[in-house]
């Protein structure tokens, strides 16, 4: 990979696509009052990919699962699952199954008999439900809670019993609308394990909805991060993380700092930029349009202090010193009046942190990248 | 020491707040009793007496109007013979509240699921619509229906003008009538308690449902009905008591020739003037609902069991 505008995975694979969407749009409503929660939606998520939904509240994440699930039908476009058009099938016959927020779980039931229903509804026999409610309950570790009603359990426990019932039909996608946001921090650190341990295990395609970065990087074979109905871009934790192609996705995937600049010319797959306090520097082109204005993206941890000998890149007044832990982070206030936040690893000894001090920075090979 | 007086004075106040507690329940005891169970003893009481000649009763014991219930006493020899013309009004009577409570279930229910599935402000509205008829008189209500039901009635008009029959069904004064009767005037109370229920549900369940590989049908059966069975219990235990003691309803759309238990019993207590044997065709109805509701309690608790 030596190009930043390739579009093949980084794992070299060309996995059949499990769900396709072509120009799928949903629209809420008529006339004036009418929301478009998906907006000309195009994905490709492949056989056995943990795939995660990534946006803020309203970017249209749930639209798109609950499309798949069939829960809705799509104002436009068309979705296959499989290489089969499944646009306009019942959600009951659609080999796929949900993992609900709430769970979701039958109330009148019990742990077994949710698990067993979705087998029970495709006519599977007695023995054949008795003997993979027994092996799903394993999986999940709940064989303990076989014969208890579902309200006798814990937000985790019942957490795995909506999986466990998603997972026992062996659908060919599972779709999983924040399935963790219920649930207090640690638990959802170790749900979020085993989720991925489950899903290697199953070889099932997951398609996963947060709005947690964190989580999505932590988890996920490939993200798409959306926006306004939109996808803005499809990659793999790395990709999204290193080469965001759009402004947004830089901004909402970790700390990043932007900085509003002039295209100047490009040179070779750099592009020279002019910034707002006239400095120049090159930058890593993304594809992206680059004609005129722009913003330059920089990580904290791309970044670090000039030390004698160096040349800095970029020169700011300290205003603000904050200790992370393992680093610092400097906030310096530019000559063009942007914040740029610095994250120093090392010791502070030999610098001069006082309030007002003039601090350089240089700036990691390809450490910058040229945003639209 | 200090621990017995302790205990004494918590004694003493216990006692103290058990006396307060009998204090206030009081007045709910004495109505429940001068309402239910002193009018209830009353029937007991005159169902074991003598009928006067007159109405009323002479206070003279005997189990005869239990005896009439299932027999006839022969005129001459004064020999027992069975007589089922009692029990048939009573089996008639069962049918047709029977069959008035599922026909009220079945309009009911897709009633009480479209009211709960409507947007939460229009909901009340439906339920005002629902409850209407409350507003006007029962027996007003039901000489409506009698003109809807009459030969040269809305019904007949209609399908007759459009063509499907050519001469009159005659629907008033038969089974069907009361039938149709019985369904108009219990159906709120079947839909009220529905509606509660089916308010309640959880409808991202019926989504859980349809993904599941669950249809419709299935949907309703596994999912909604289980879970709204309260109400669905409530609803026909409310259409089925009060239609099987109904009174307005066959007196007048049955027209008087078909007699349902209500009617039976109070023709006991007027122009029969045997009064002992209305009590006791009045207890034996009650005994009869009572036995039917615990068989019910029973195999619930039983299933309930069987689940925990
Ligand atoms: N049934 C509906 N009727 C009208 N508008 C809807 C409906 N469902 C969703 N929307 C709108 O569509 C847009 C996308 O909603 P969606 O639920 O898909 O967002 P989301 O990304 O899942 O958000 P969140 O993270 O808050 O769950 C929102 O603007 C929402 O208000
Ligand atoms: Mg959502």
């Amino acid at each position: 990979m030596t190009s930043d505008t390739a579009k093949a995975p980084e794992d070299g694979t060309t996995r059949r696509s499990m769900i396709s969407a072509r120009e799928l749009t949903k629209t809420f409503g008529q006339g004036e009052t009418a929301v478009t929660a998906l907006d000309n939606v195009d994905i490709d998520i492949r056989e056995n990919e943990f795939f995660t939904l990534l946006g803020p509240s309203g970017c249209g994440k749930t639209t798109l699962l609950r499309l798949i699930a069939g829960f809705e039908l799509p104002t436009s476009g068309l979705i296959q699952l499989d290489g089969q058009d499944i646009t306009a099938l019942p959600p009951h016959v659609r080999p796929v199954n949900t993992v609900f927020q709430n769970y979701a779980l039958f109330p009148h039931m019990t742990v077994s008999e949710n698990i067993g229903f979705g087998l029970k509804m495709l006519g599977k026999s007695s023995g054949e439900i008795e003997a993979r409610v027994k092996q799903m309950l394993s999986l999940v570790q709940l064989e303990a809670m076989a014969n208890r009603r579902t309200d006798q359990l814990s937000g985790g426990q019942q957490q795995r019993v909506a999986l466990a019932r998603a997972l026992a039909p062996a659908p060919k996608v599972l779709l999983l609308d924040e399935p963790l946001a219920a649930l207090d921090l640690k638990l959802r650190k170790n749900m979020q394990i085993e989720l991925k341990s489950l899903q290697a295990e199953t070889g099932i395609t997951f398609i996963f909805v947060t709005h947690d970065q964190e989580e999505a990087l932590t988890m996920s074979d490939r993200i798409a991060v959306m926006r306004d109905g939109q996808i803005l871009q499809i990659g793999t934790p790395k990709e999204i993380y290193d080469k965001p192609t759009h402004r947004f996705v830089a901004d909402f995937i970790g700390d990043i700092n932007i900085l509003e600049a002039q295209v100047e010319g490009t040179e070779g797959d750099q592009t020279r930029v002019r910034l707002k306090d006239g400095t120049t520097m090159l930058a890593r082109s993304t594809g992206a349009d680059t004609q005129g204005h722009c913003a330059v993206a920089l990580r904290p941890e791309s970044i670090r202090v000039a030390q004698a000998g160096d040349t800095p890149a970029l020169t700011g007044q300290l205003e603000n010193l904050v200790y992370m832990g393992s680093a610092h982070n400097l906030h310096l206030r530019l000559g063009s009046g942007e914040e740029l936040v610095v994250r120093h690893g090392g010791s502070t000894e030999g610098l001069d942190l006082s309030p007002g001090a003039q601090i350089g920075v240089v700036i990691a090979p390809g450490g910058a990248r040229v945003l639209a | 020491m200090t621990d017995t007086s302790l205990t004494l004075a918590e004694q003493e106040s216990r006692r103290r707040r058990r006396q307060t507690r009998r204090a206030l329940l009081a007045p709910a005891l004495i109505i429940i009793l001068a309402i239910s169970i002193m009018p209830l003893g009353i029937t007991a009481l005159y169902s074991f007496l003598t009928p006067g000649t007159y109405g009323g009763v002479i206070w003279e014991f005997t189990p005869d109007a239990y005896v009439q219930f299932l027999f006839e006493r022969d005129i001459f020899d004064g020999t027992l013979q069975f007589n089922d013309s009692y029990l048939t009004i009573y089996m008639r009577s069962i049918g047709l509240a029977f069959g008035a409570t599922i026909g009220a279930l079945l309009i009911g229910f897709p009633t009480a699921y479209f009211i709960a599935t409507k947007p939460r402000e229009q909901r009340n509205f439906w339920l005002f619509l629902i409850t209407l008829p409350f507003w006007t008189n029962l027996l007003i209500r039901t000489y409506a229906m009698l003109l809807i039901l009459r030969d040269e009635g809305l019904i007949n008009l209609s399908l007759m003008g459009v063509g499907v029959i050519e001469r009159p069904l005659s629907i008033l004064y038969t089974d069907t009538a009361v039938f149709i009767g019985l369904i108009y005037t219990y159906l709120p109370f079947m839909v009220l308690p529905l509606y509660a229920s089916l308010e309640k549900l959880d409808f991202r369940l019926v989504e859980a449902g349809y993904d599941l590989y669950a249809n419709r049908f299935r949907v309703l059966r596994h999912i909604i009905a289980p879970i709204a069975k309260p109400g669905i219990i409530a609803g026909c235990i409310l259409v089925f008591i009060p239609g099987l003691g109904a009174y307005i309803t066959p007196a007048l759309l049955g027209g008087g020739k078909k007699l349902m238990i209500g009617n039976m019993i109070a023709i006991q207590f007027g122009s029969s003037r045997n009064w002992p044997f209305g009590s006791a065709a009045a207890l034996i109805l009650m005994a009869l609902v009572v036995i039917a509701l615990l068989i019910y309690a029973r195999s619930v608790s039983k299933g309930a069991r069987a689940h925990g």
